[in-house]
Order: C-alpha cells, then structure tokens, then sequence
C-alpha cells in the first residue's frame, strides 16, 4: 500500500494524530506511576536500589498506628471540607447569579482565594493561627469572649478544624464559580414558566435548579473530592502533620516517610493506598455524571 | 372567564420609554392579537399583563380586577413562550402537571386534568417522553397543554408560532383558532406576522415603537387604515404608496401624481389644494393593459405564484406591486399602462401619514 493510501485511511491517521499525545501520557504520567507503583513493592531506601519485597510495605502500613490515623484523618479532612464547601459554594454561586450590586466585582473578589499562591495563603493561615499573635485570638479577647489565646495548632481537633477552614477557604472559589457557570447555563425562561406555575423560591430552586446543575455539580465535586483527598501544601506549611500527626493526610505522611524519613518503598507503598479512593470518588463522577434521559 | 382592561400603561427600562401610554380593552371571550415590528413593545406589554414585569405607570385589569401589584400566580393567567421554556428534565406529563402539583392538587383530579388536555392536542401517546424527544409542533403543544391544565382565564401567547416551519406554522394556526373556539377564554396573542394577525385576531392592537397605531377587527384595518404604517403593514404583499397632490377639480378631487398623470377620484375628499399627499392602492386594486388611457409604467419583475402573478413595475420614480388573478401575457421590459381602482384607493396626509377623511360618497 503506498503512504498516500495510507494517509487517507481514517484509522490509520487516527493513530497518528494520538501519537504525540500518547508519547507524552507515556513518559510523564505512566512511567511516573508505575515507577511509585513498583518502588511501593521494594523496600527502596534513599540512595539505595530496592529489591522486590512483595506485599511486606503494605502490610507493615496496615500494621502501623500513624499510617491509620492519617488515613482516618484523610477520609475525615476530606468529608468535611468538601461537604462544607459544596454548601458554601452553592450559596455563593446562587447569590452571585442574582443581580447584586457591584457583581463583576464581588466575583473578581470571590476568586481571590484561588489566585494567590497556596503556600502563601497557608502562611498567611499560620499568622492567623499562630499562638501569640493570632488575630483571631486577639479579637475575641477584646471582644471579652475568651481570657487566653487559642492554640489553634497545637490540640489535635482544634488542629483538625483549623486545617479545614484553611481548606475550605480555599477550595470555595473553585465550587462556586463552576456552580456559578452551571447555573448561568439555566435558561431565564424557565424561572419565568415556573414563577407562572406557582412556584415558590424554594420549589424553584428544588425543582428546576437542582436538577438542572446536577451534571455539573458530580464534575465539580468529583475535583473537589480529588482536590481535598489528595492536599499536601496546606498542611505541610501550616502544621507538617503534626500535633501528634493529628493532621498527617496520607499525602503528607507518604512524603515524610519516603524523603525526609529515606523509606522510599514506604512513602510510595502509601501514595499507592490512595489510588483506589480516588478511583472511587472517579466512578462516583462516572455514574453521576451519565447522561440523563432527558439530556441533549 | 374575563376581560382585559390596560389602561394609559407606561413602560421604562431604565431611562428609555418602551411603551408610551397604551390603552386597550379585550373583552371576554375575545381573541386580540398584538402585531408590529420587531422591538415595537409588544413582548414587553404581554409581560406585563402576565406579571413578569413591573408596570412603570397606568394600570391593568383582569376580569375588572387591578393586578398592577399581583404576583403573577394570582392573576390567574397562563403563558405560552415564544421558546416553549419546557422543563427539560420533567416528562411531557410532568410538565403539564407541574402547575397543579404545586398548588396540592389531588392525584386523581390531577390526572384527569392532563389527560383531558394531552385529549384536546392529541399528546396522548407522548406523555412519558421529555421535551428533546418531541418534534417542534409536538413542543409547542405540550406548552400550550401546559397552559390548558390550569383553565386560566385569560391565556396569553408570545410569538408561539415562530419557531416552527412554514407548514406547520398554518396548521397550527387553525389549530389554537378551534381550541379558542371550543374553550372560549380571553387571549392575548403577540406576533409580528400580519398574517397570523389577519387570519387569527377577532381584535387587532397595531403597535409601533410602544405606541398603538389602530385598534380593529381584520377587515376595518384592511379597509380603513388610519395612517400610511398600517396601510403599509397589514395586507401581503404590501401597499403602493405614490406621492401626489390635491387640485382643482370641480365636484369630484382631482389629484395630480409625480409623473404628470391627473387621476380624478370618484368622490370629494377635503383636503387643502396643493398640499402633498400619499396615494395609496393595494396591489390587487389595478389592472394592466398593453395600451389605452393609464399611467405609463415598465414591468421590472415578473413572480408567478401559480394562482395569482404578482409584478412589479416602475411608475415614474416608484416601484409599485401589482397582483393579478390570472396569468399574464407581459414580459420583462413591457412598457405597459397602469389603471388603478380609484374608487379603492386610500389617501394620506404625506406629512403626519395620517388618513385623509373621505367625504361620504
Ligand atoms: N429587560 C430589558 N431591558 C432593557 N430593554 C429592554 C428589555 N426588554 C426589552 N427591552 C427593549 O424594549 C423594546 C421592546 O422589546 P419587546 O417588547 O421585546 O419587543 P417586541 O415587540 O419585539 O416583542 C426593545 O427595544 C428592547 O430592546
Ligand atoms: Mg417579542
């Protein structure tokens, strides 16, 4: 067969047009995670090749008291702040969507969060939570409210809280303005129709707005889910996983088990952990995402 | 069952005045279609009406009632969108019931309800299947099942028929016709096609720029139009429009048209010697003959349409339409005479554009 016959063929140049596209998948995402993936069953240290261990890192992890803890800490960090989020980015994104006064700048201002750098906004969180000169403790001795300053980082649960908040006022830009898309999609006309029928705001919201964002809102909160499972930054710069590792995620475990601890085959045996909740929260996005009946 | 009384009604977006003091009534029972060009105001009225926007001034009653301050539920109205706004994620049944859920209507009522309208507009096969599965006409009915369900009292319609093609557009025209006839409720009917407005209305509102320019049944605006835009507007294709002016001419007017040609009318009109004038005639108000005693005209076009021919010609400096009833044997280039019905034609004032009052014949 000659190249121009070739090159006419649709399957043919399908495959090369994939080509690049799949050289780059290859060499940076797939050798990466097979690399992590493989380390995870060696027991890898810092300067020195592995040999092959089988399941020994896994079951020593299962074993290990920090490893539990920062899984429940993970699975906790992440129910919470995302479930808040959703909440707050929800109301936000309805209240933008109405016509406010000043709107293109109160939107400018909600995406504040999400421009800055995240290690600069952690430690602007650390400020705010710091021990002596925490403005919030300081408020509210003012305000007569409290006699002491809070250490907001150095009890375990109120550790937990504040990494939270910190999470949360950073993930709110990311939930609302995509809701905020979402709802802009909504055509006007449908309001009107129902407002004709009788509707109340509430039914409106219950019966024309929520089903209508509903694909959007499995996009988002599938990110959100992935976003917050897998954060590290945050509380690297704010509490390093500590006090007690009450907020070690296991992000932030696996890095300090395989760099600054050496155990590379540990750390990566941790980061692998992850992969099936994160394909969990994929496959929730997966069916909540399939296409309704009523759909284009 | 009511009436529609808008009274003086005022409309401003903000600093620019839409609708400039409209007043119409709309009886019981009685179809009025809003007609006029694009932007005119019309959409923005029958919003009104239905509470969808804010009255700036004036007022608007329904069944003798002012529902200036009403919320739309209350006024007991029903609208069918120029784009339907069916709810996408709700079945065809579920968008009809929608209305009567919310207001606890008991399931078996509620049931018998949609029924007996999904019966009225032969939806009954299609209950269980959502709006992107409906063709265009299947749409529009499921919007206007939707507003059947609630029995309004007055159903209001915004260019429902806009979006549909040409055929479908005819059919569906007799079809909310019958429906009017067999429910008998006030209408309200916005669209900008004379028409649907012809064929439709027991009452036509002309609109223009947020002003009414007459109010009529079908054939007083078609016979009697008050001024030079709704002479112009209503009746397909087109009037003639030829600038002329008012002479001597004993006991019958006697106009001269730019060409040169004295035309004397079959009557006296009263209108001040010399003064600019506009001679109207629809195009089917004339005839052509190869030669005799008309007004000199050249054959531009030449459109047959099967029953009718309908031409165009250059009369002077205008180009007038002229519809004949049968085929023609002109050609393109012909130079022909012109002989308009005088005793049809219609005579405005060429500033104001309003009609010049005809003496009694
Ligand atoms: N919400 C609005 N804000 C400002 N101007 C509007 C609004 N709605 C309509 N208009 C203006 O009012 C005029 C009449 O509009 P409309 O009633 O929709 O006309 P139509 O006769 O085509 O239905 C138009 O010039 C339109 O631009
Ligand atoms: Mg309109």
């Amino acid at each position: 067969m000659s190249l121009s016959r070739l090159l006419e063929n649709r399957n043919f140049l399908g495959f090369l047009f994939m080509l690049p596209a799949a050289a780059l998948l290859l060499v940076f995402l797939t050798y990466p995670l097979g690399l992590g993936t493989w380390l995870g069953f060696t027991d890898a240290k810092i300067g020195r090749a592995g040999v092959w261990v089988g399941l020994e890192n896994y079951i020593y992890l299962f074993g290990d008291q920090v490893a539990r803890l920062s899984l429940f800490n993970t699975v906790f960090y992440t129910a919470v702040a995302t479930t808040v989020k959703f909440a707050l980015g929800l109301w936000l994104a309805l209240l933008l969507n109405k016509n406010l006064p000043f709107k293109s700048f109160i939107r400018a201002v909600i995406l504040l969060p999400y421009i800055v750098p995240t290690a600069l906004s952690a430690l602007a969180f650390w400020w705010i939570y710091d021990t002596q000169f925490s403005i919030v403790s300081w408020g509210l001795v003012r305000l007569g409210l409290i006699d002491h300053y809070i250490d907001f980082l150095g009890d375990p649960w109120l550790a937990r809280a504040s990494v939270i908040v910190a999470n949360i006022w950073r993930g709110i830009p990311f939930v609302a303005i995509c809701l905020l898309a979402g709802l802009q999609t909504i055509s006007p006309s449908y309001y009107e129709a129902a407002v004709l029928d009788g509707a109340t705001p509430w039914q409106m919201f219950r019966y024309i707005t929520l089903p209508l964002l509903t694909p959007i809102i499995a996009v988002v909160m599938t990110f959100s889910i992935l976003f917050t499972f897998t954060d590290f930054q945050l509380i690297y710069v704010l509490t390093r996983g500590g006090p007690l590792n009450a907020t070690h995620l296991m992000a932030t475990l696996s890095f300090q088990r395989a760099i600054p601890g050496g155990a590379l085959g540990e750390g990566a045996a941790l980061a692998t952990a992850m992969v099936p909740f994160l394909l969990a929260a994929i496959l929730f996005s997966y069916f909540g995402l399939q296409r309704r009946a009523w759909q284009q | 069952m009511a009436s529609v009384q808008i009274r003086d009604v005022v409309k401003n977006f903000g600093d620019t005045k839409i609708l400039h003091g409209v007043s119409v009534d709309i009886a019981d029972g009685e179809f009025a279609v809003l007609v006029g060009p694009s932007g005119c105001g019309k959409s923005t009225l029958l919003r009104m009406i239905a509470g969808l926007e804010e009255i700036t001034g004036g007022s608007i009653s329904i069944g003798g009632r002012e529902v200036n301050q009403l919320p739309p539920k209350e006024r007991d109205i029903a609208m069918v969108f120029q784009n339907y706004a069916l709810y996408p994620h709700m079945t065809v049944f579920d968008n009809m019931a929608f209305s009567l859920k919310l207001a606890k209507v008991p399931r078996a009522e509620l049931d018998k309800k949609v029924a007996r309208a999904a019966e009225i507009l032969g939806l009954q096969q299609l209950l269980e299947r959502y709006p992107r599965q409906l063709s265009g006409g299947q749409r529009q009915r499921v919007a206007m099942g939707r507003a059947i369900v609630r029995n309004p009292q007055v159903f209001l319609f915004d260019e429902p028929l806009s979006n549909l093609d040409a055929k479908l557009r005819v059919q569906m025209r007799t079809e909310i016709r019958e429906l009017h006839q067999n429910l008998k409720s006030t209408s309200v009917y916005v669209t900008h096609d004379q028409i649907e407005a012809m064929t439709m209305a027991d009452k036509i509102v002309v609109m223009r720029d947020g002003h009414i320019q007459q109010v009529g049944s079908p054939l007083e605006l078609y016979d009697w139009p008050a001024n030079v835009f709704v002479a112009g507007f209503i009746g397909s294709p087109s009037m003639n429009f030829l600038p002329a002016t008012a002479v001597e001419g004993g006991d019958k007017t006697q106009i001269l048209l730019a060409t040169g040609d004295a035309l004397t009318l079959p009557y006296l009109v009263e209108v001040v010697l010399g003064q600019p004038l506009l001679l109207g005639l629809r195009p089917e108000c004339c005839r052509l003959e190869a030669t005799g005693d008309g007004v000199d005209a050249e054959i531009l076009v030449i459109e047959p349409t099967g029953a009718d021919t309908v031409l165009i010609c250059r009369v002077g400096k205008t180009d007038i339409t002229v519809v004949l009833h049968q085929r023609t044997m002109f050609k393109v280039g012909d130079r022909v005479k012109w002989l308009p019905d005088l005793a049809r034609a219609h005579l405005f004032n060429e500033g104001s554009g309003e009609r010049v009052a005809i003496a009694p014949r």
